[in-house]
């Protein structure tokens, strides 16, 4: 078991930055998920962690060690690869013992070790077949198989679940929540998928090219976010965000309204704030309800019923859309004409350069 | 909808058919008329009706007899010997030459002898040429191949690497392949020419002049090493893209896989490199070696077979025979046996390197 940091982390090819200095702390034992859009370094920066990538710049260390300079298989971690990355000659059991025997381990030791692994991801049965006799799925246990006979510090996953069907998905991350929790060690967990990211995680850490915009657990995130980029990353559907302009403020209060939305009160915390400023305010579309005092009114433009909820596409008078998600039974037509509103604590507040400022 | 192509036959056939006819004309047909007339005694061109003559030029061929024979002794049962000290057997040709005793060494030679204690073991050929042909052939593929195969993996493993200006590197080794045979071999003539030649000088001046001169195509124990050699290196860079493609199709993940567990890198070749490189190893080991069955054109060019038959080869003789000598019987047969000698090798690499269940 070990705890990995990061300090001022640095990854630039020639003058490219790929990853701008990232500080990251996860705890021994710690569930941590790097998640983000295509392109944003979470790839690469677990790599770096894996020793794959060199550091351009900062300190990562794994336990008490700082292990910038050490070769992949001296840093006390196990990495599991989106394409599985299994030897395709070699059986089952050669691969998870594959470290072993390059290592020349004796024969007894290999074996107990195959075994622990065979018997913690239930795949005994399968040891002597081959890579190319396997499903998706069991491949993929094959990979972590290999992962867990090193006993890693650190396990590290790069979209271990991408090249898996949607219902097999499902119960793969049951399966490595259960994992996690059966072997109390530390992963770090690579995905573009949030709904991975939100339920597997302790720690979240979003990243968006090349640095971090937020970490904090999934809950956090998803009430709190810090910024747009956050708030409009997490949560599915996305986040509405409309342009408001400061009516009036006050210590406690902010008053605002917008072209398309009636002037309304919330609650404010913090200060800096004055009348005539432009903000974005941002609502989530389950924190919608149809209410005839609501600040929002629009026509309905598209219904999806999804059957535990229905989700509403708004046309404003100004042509700007909202995603509207409301109860599973909602009666409601294309055509319409629809008054939605949220309560005030729902709702957040960014300034002009995109950080939450109340919410 | 189904198109026309699709469900009319006749349309198949007539798209195929120019090819179909010129692929029988001059594949198909040749190859039967090959194995036809090595059953006749047909020349190029004779007046004489054709015969035929049965399994008689596979025998005139492929004739081989081995005859031990005692020294000669005087009435004291001394052994007789030669001026030079030498011990004399009876003359070979009392053997070989209408001797009812011995019918079946009838018209053989001496192809190659060995001594053993007092006595002495000829190997006779009935035709000794075609005979040191098969030996150098197979020299030659027994050289070649491994050599050949190894050195292009080699490069393939150099070049399939992410430096800067590495396309050039992969230029170069793969220029003599797209030079011809023909072409490379005149060139290579004067690289070994025993005067003034490349390799001579480079030798000379590498050496201090310390290193003789030597006629590298004009002396029997050097001329088939140094075709050997020239052959490698004209089609090596063939084989190193072939091996290269292999390279590249292995998933890169695998060997992040081998580098996390910890593999050195002759362990990451040994676990990884090799066994995805196994059908391109197939391929390429199959494909070099018919290649150098058919060795033809750099004797054609540099040696003519000689000299003393130290480079013949079983497709010049082919060639030799049926168009030099006119003898296309001759040369026919020589076909066959080379097509049946290559195929049962063919299957016989395809078994050796089958996938082991």
């Amino acid at each position: 078991m070990a705890s990995v940091s990061l300090k001022n982390v640095r990854k630039n090819y020639g003058a490219a930055d790929i990853i701008k200095g990232v500080d990251i702390e996860i705890a021994d034992g710690e569930f941590c998920v790097f998640v983000g859009p295509s392109g944003c370094g979470k790839s690469t920066l677990l790599r770096m962690i894996a020793g794959l990538e060199d550091i351009s710049g900062g300190t990562l260390s794994i336990g008490d060690r700082v292990v910038n300079d050490l070769p992949p298989k001296d840093r006390s971690i196990a990495m599991v690869f989106q394409s599985y990355a299994i030897f395709p000659h070699m059986t089952v059991r050669e691969n998870l013992a594959f470290g072993l025997t390059i290592a020349n381990a004796p024969k007894a030791e290999k074996d107990a070790k195959v075994a622990e692994a065979a018997r913690i991801l239930q795949m005994e049965h399968l040891l002597e077949r081959r890579p190319s006799q396997l499903s998706g799925g069991q491949r993929q246990r094959v990979a972590i198989g290999r992962a867990i006979v090193r006993k890693p510090g650190v396990f590290l996953f790069d979209e271990p679940l991408s090249n898996l069907d949607a219902a097999l998905r499902v119960d793969m991350r049951m399966e490595l929540a259960k994992l996690h929790s059966d072997l109390g060690a530390t992963m770090v967990y690579v995905t573009h998928d949030q709904v991975e990211a939100m339920t597997l995680a302790d720690k979240i850490v979003v990243l968006s090219a090349g640095t971090v915009q937020q970490v904090g657990s999934p809950l956090e995130l998803y009430h709190r976010p810090a910024n747009l980029f956050v708030a409009g990353f997490i949560g599915s559907p996305k986040m509405n965000f409309v342009e408001v302009t400061i009516d009036a403020v006050d210590a406690s209060a902010i008053r605002i309204s917008g072209p398309a939305m009636k002037a309304q009160t919330l609650p404010l915390t913090g200060a800096g704030q004055k009348a005539g400023d432009i903000l974005t305010l941002g609502v989530r579309p389950h924190d919608f309800k149809p209410m005839d005092d609501g600040a929002f009114t629009g026509k309905v433009t598209l219904v999806e019923h999804l059957g535990n909820e229905t989700i509403v596409n708004l046309a404003l008078v100004n042509g700007q859309h909202l995603i509207v998600a409301l109860d599973g039974d909602t009666a409601c037509t294309v055509g319409e004409t629809l008054t939605v509103g949220h309560p005030p604590e729902k709702a957040a507040l960014f300034d002009q350069a995109g950080n939450r400022i109340t919410g | 909808m189904a198109s026309k192509f699709t469900r009319s036959n006749s349309t198949g056939w007539l798209m195929a058919g120019p090819a179909a006819v010129l692929m029988g004309l001059f594949i198909v047909l040749p190859f039967l008329f090959a194995i036809g007339l090595s059953f006749t005694n047909q020349r190029l061109i004779s007046p004489n009706p054709t015969q035929f003559v049965g399994l008689s030029n596979y025998s005139q061929l492929l004739g081989i007899g081995l005859l031990t024979l005692e020294p000669e002794r005087d009435d004291a049962g001394e052994i007789l010997r030669e001026e030079d000290g030498t011990v004399s057997y009876p003359a070979l040709r009392g053997y070989t030459r209408n001797n009812p005793d011995y019918p079946q060494f009838d018209g053989m030679r001496e192809w190659f002898s060995v001594s053993l204690g007092e006595s002495r073991t000829y190997v006779l050929a009935r035709d000794v040429v075609f005979a040191k042909a098969v030996v150098n052939t197979i020299i030659f593929v027994l050289v070649v191949a491994p050599v050949q195969g190894g050195l292009a993996l080699v490069l393939a493993l150099l070049i399939n690497q992410k430096l800067r200006g590495i396309n050039v590197f992969r230029a170069i080794y793969f220029m003599p392949v797209v030079v011809s045979i023909v072409v490379v071999s005149l060139l290579w003539r004067f690289i070994y020419d025993g005067q003034s030649g490349l390799l001579n000088n480079l030798l000379g001046a590498l050496t201090f002049g310390a290193f003789p001169r030597i006629d590298w195509l004009g002396n029997p124990s050097t001329a088939l090493g140094a075709i050997i050699a020239m052959s490698i290196w004209q089609a090596v860079g063939f084989h190193m893209v072939i091996w290269l493609s292999g390279l590249q199709t292995i998933s890169p993940s695998l060997y992040e896989a081998a580098a996390i567990e910890g593999a050195s890198k002759w362990q990451t070749f040994r676990y990884v490199t090799w066994p995805g490189l196994r059908n391109t190893a197939v391929l390429v080991l199959i494909v070099i070696t018919m290649q150098a069955f058919a060795l033809f054109a750099q004797i054609d060019v540099m040696t003519s077979g000689g000299p003393l038959d130290s480079t013949q080869t079983i497709v010049f003789q082919a060639v030799e025979r049926g168009y030099g000598k006119q003898d296309i019987s001759g040369g026919s047969t020589i076909s066959v046996i080379l097509f049946v000698f290559v195929l049962a090798i063919s299957l016989l690499q395809r078994w050796l390197t089958r996938e082991k269940k």
